[in-house]
């Protein structure tokens, strides 16, 4: 029966399961289950400068599960924003990360924690990726005291300095330089970790992305941009903004490499493939692929710019959660059942946080004047703080 | 064409009607729909206008009759004329007259184009006028702003659209040096008749980095002028001037402040651009505001009406360089200032107002200028906090109270 699913499979894996005796005894568990299993990516790598990573990604049951889970997960999280932002919980901009899932979940699984991954405004998942709980998320985009950023930051500012997520920006492209700072730091500190910075397609015409690339390859820093491409730049098409939408190349002198975004597994070779090479070479740019079903924020409908059609062709042939799933199910790793479980969980994870979110309190007013500056050094004189700055006249 | 020319410091009486729908009732007593020209006013050719800022003419001005019958604006509009629209359609009306009247204008921005533009400023302008006319650009800040005042040079009128002021800092260094200093630094013989428009200040939690205040930012650059809207009348009328004027202009839009609906004429018109709006003649007190703070104090001054004060209240719209006439003559009249604004108390335009104002009228002063600002902190995002970063209008009553003691 293995095999049927095998020959039937979409996966085109290369080698062989086990047979089915084996197989299922090796069902269960599934959550420890690391037997490697090799599957081939959807779309070969396009490289520049540079040679292209296998198709083949080493990968095993537990992983699979995980991305399964992950992907599930922020994609629930991302729709139930979506509810909250029209029952006005959460208020100004809000930029929904649903259909790019696989980017975020396939990183994690090629790097560590103390590899750096920055972004800009679209960071809710790749938040959660680094560590980040639900509570802290839904409580951020309420505006509550338990968010990550203390209420005080929004959907836009979520940083989490103990898992290395420096954010969560604002000002697109500006992150990027920041992204190079970071990797500038590790190779100062010689720690042997690299530094993940994200940028869409639209970012990707700031100059000041070519300024950072010029000198972290100057440099030999262990810098890795990666270009979101999810097509739009807000309401402007890729080809319309961008002379060459070939992103990966724009480096030019920096190689570079263009992944299916929406395939995990292909992201997590590029991004481990990435990680060995900005080591040892300096930087390298990584182009994802990938597509946002929602539009470019709460306030944007996202069908004045592109056809529905395009919209659900794309969920159809190349969801991310779909793929695993498909994945998952011909490989004999779990029962559709269990999967429908795992999302009921995820639903039932994602209402909790939201109930605790709600109980959380506004902050205080004295968290309007907290953290401006950094208290307490030790020093005698007054800081430039306007409040503390007092004269008094003999 | 018969162009009507906003009258100077013309009066505008708010009634005392619940402003809760934004409607200032301005055109009760307003006398600025006269078809004949003043005497004291001087039409140049590239159709700026300057005043003789002879104080009786300007009496004269106030005083012509209009004959538009002093109705509510709820009237059927068969009998007030003028059309009624938003603020964002405002501005849009005076861009695409711009634009037909004179082929040198165009619009450059992120989204203006095919979206329409991400408040709608510039919607169906692309179908109207074409690619080239209604560029959409990369997000590439710094580069279009320098285009934008390099095709100034040449003879061009650009409008260029930051998406929210606060990205417009990526654009510093073009804003300051180029487009400040080109006129200055050529001898002369450039000018750079562009102007770089977009919204900005704080609105509903849209974070700190999309709730910055550029006036206090660009206010030192010499070499440019900077203009607040507030209403879609001045809306239209600034956006007019602005792009008729061969210097540089800074249009700042209030995030907040698109959808309020107002009656505008259906005629032609400009508002001067060095000119401060006189919103409520009073005696006690003057209040100087702009932008969305304007709605803040009028807010106050019903309260304070209540408790029988009399306000005056300036919506000082001219913020580099300041209408000192306007202001003086206030302050003058009597003799205590309130400055309520929304930029951060530290090195705002409520600071150099004061300055301003101390330097050149301290005679008249009966006791020390307050200025209400927004707290020196980053906006937050909660809501709460983000309420009290701002001036609130219980907090203006106070001080006016505290101020006319």
């Amino acid at each position: 029966m293995a095999l049927s699913y095998l020959r039937s499979s979409s996966s085109r894996s290369a080698n062989l399961l086990r047979p089915l005796s084996s197989a299922a005894s090796l069902r269960r568990p599934i959550s420890t289950d690391t037997t490697p299993i090799t599957i081939e990516t959807s779309v070969p790598f396009t490289s520049h400068q540079c040679e292209a990573p296998s198709r083949s990604v080493e990968t095993n049951p537990s992983e699979l599960l995980t991305f399964f889970r992950d992907m599930a997960l922020m994609r629930r999280m991302e729709i139930a924003a979506d509810s909250l932002y029209k029952a006005k919980l959460i208020r100004g901009f809000c930029h929904l990360y649903d259909g790019q899932e696989a980017v975020a979940v396939g990183m994690e699984a090629a790097i560590t924690k103390k590899d750096c991954i920055i972004t800009a405004y679209r960071d809710h998942c790749t938040f959660v990726g680094r560590g980040g709980t639900l509570l802290e998320v839904f409580a951020e985009l309420m505006g509550r005291q338990a968010g990550c950023s203390k209420g005080k930051g929004g959907s836009m500012h979520f940083y989490k300095k103990d898992s290395n997520f420096y954010g969560g920006h604002g000002i697109v492209g500006a992150q990027v330089p920041l992204g190079c700072g970071l990797a500038f730091a590790q190779k100062y500190s010689k720690d042997e970790s690299v530094t993940f910075a994200l940028y869409g397609d639209g970012a990707a015409n700031q100059g000041q992305l070519f300024e950072a690339l010029n000198i972290s390859a100057l440099w030999d820093l262990p810098a890795i941009l990666v270009c979101e491409n999810n097509h739009y730049g807000m309401g402007t098409a890729e080809w319309r903004a961008a002379k060459s939408p070939a992103y990966y190349k724009r480096g030019d002198y920096v190689p570079g490499l263009k992944v299916d975004g929406m395939d995990a597994l292909a992201v997590k070779q590029a991004c481990k493939f990435a990680k060995e090479h900005a080591l040892k070479n300096g930087p390298i740019i990584l182009e994802m692929d990938t597509y946002r079903y929602h539009g470019h924020s709460m306030s944007d409908p996202g069908s004045t710019y592109r056809t529905r059609d395009e919209i659900s062709g794309v969920r159809q042939e190349r969801d991310p959660i779909e793929r695993v799933r498909k994945l998952i199910l011909s490989h004999d790793l779990a029962t559709e059942k269990e999967l429908k479980d795992i999302e009921k969980e995820v639903r039932k994870e994602v209402d909790d946080a939201i109930a605790q979110a709600k109980e959380s309190p506004m902050p205080e007013p004295s968290e309007l004047f907290s953290n401006v500056y950094a208290k307490g050094l030790g020093a005698e004189s007054f800081g430039a703080d306007r409040k503390e700055l007092r004269a008094t006249l003999a | 064409m018969a162009a009507i020319f906003q009258g100077v410091g013309a009066a505008a009486t708010l009634s005392s009607s619940p402003s809760n729908s934004f409607v200032p009732k301005k055109f009760l007593t307003s006398p600025r729909r006269s078809f004949c020209v003043p005497s004291s006013v001087v039409v140049r050719s590239d159709g700026s206008v300057n005043f003789d800022l002879n104080s009786k003419s300007r009496r004269a001005q106030q005083l012509v009759a209009n004959a538009t019958k002093a109705d509510s604006s709820a009237a059927s509009s068969s009998s007030n004329p003028g059309h009624e629209l938003l603020l964002f359609e405002a501005l849009r009306e005076g861009l695409e007259e711009e634009m037909e009247r004179d082929p040198c204008v165009c619009v450059m921005g992120e989204d203006v184009g095919h979206y329409g533009g991400s408040y709608k400023v510039t919607k169906d302008l692309a179908k109207k006028f074409g690619d080239l006319r209604v560029l959409d650009t990369p997000i590439a800040e710094n580069s279009f702003t320098g285009m934008g005042i390099g095709a100034a040079m040449t003879g061009l009128r650009p409008v260029v659209e930051g998406m929210n002021m606060g990205f417009l800092l990526l654009a510093f260094n073009q804003i300051s040096n180029n487009c400040g200093m080109l006129h200055y630094t050529s001898g002369g013989q450039f000018t750079i008749p562009i102007v770089i428009r977009g919204p900005g200040g704080v609105g509903r939690q849209l974070g700190a980095e999309h709730s910055q205040r550029l006036e206090s930012y660009f206010q030192s650059i010499p070499g440019i002028q900077m203009v607040a809207c507030s209403t879609p009348y001045n809306a239209k009328g600034l956006m007019k001037a602005a792009i008729r004027s061969e210097n540089p202009v800074i249009l700042f839009e209030h995030v907040l402040l698109y959808n309020l609906k107002e009656r505008i004429p259906d005629e032609d018109y400009i508002c001067n651009l060095e000119e401060a709006e006189m919103v409520r003649p009073g005696e006690h007190v003057t209040i100087l505001t702009y932008s969305r703070m304007r709605y803040h104090v009028m807010q106050a001054a019903k309260t304070l009406v209540n408790k029988g004060y009399d306000p005056e209240v300036i919506d000082i719209r001219s913020l580099k360089p300041f209408d000192l006439y306007t202001i003086g003559n206030s302050v003058k009249k009597t003799h205590r200032v309130l400055i309520v604004e929304e930029c951060m108390r530290t090195g705002g335009i409520g600071a150099s107002l004061t300055a301003a104002i101390t330097e050149n009228f301290n005679d008249y002063l009966d006791a020390p200028i307050m200025c209400l600002s927004s707290q020196d902190v980053p906006t937050p995002y909660a809501g709460t906090l983000e309420e009290w970063t701002v001036v609130q209008p219980a907090q203006i009553v106070t001080a006016v109270e505290q101020l006319c003691q």
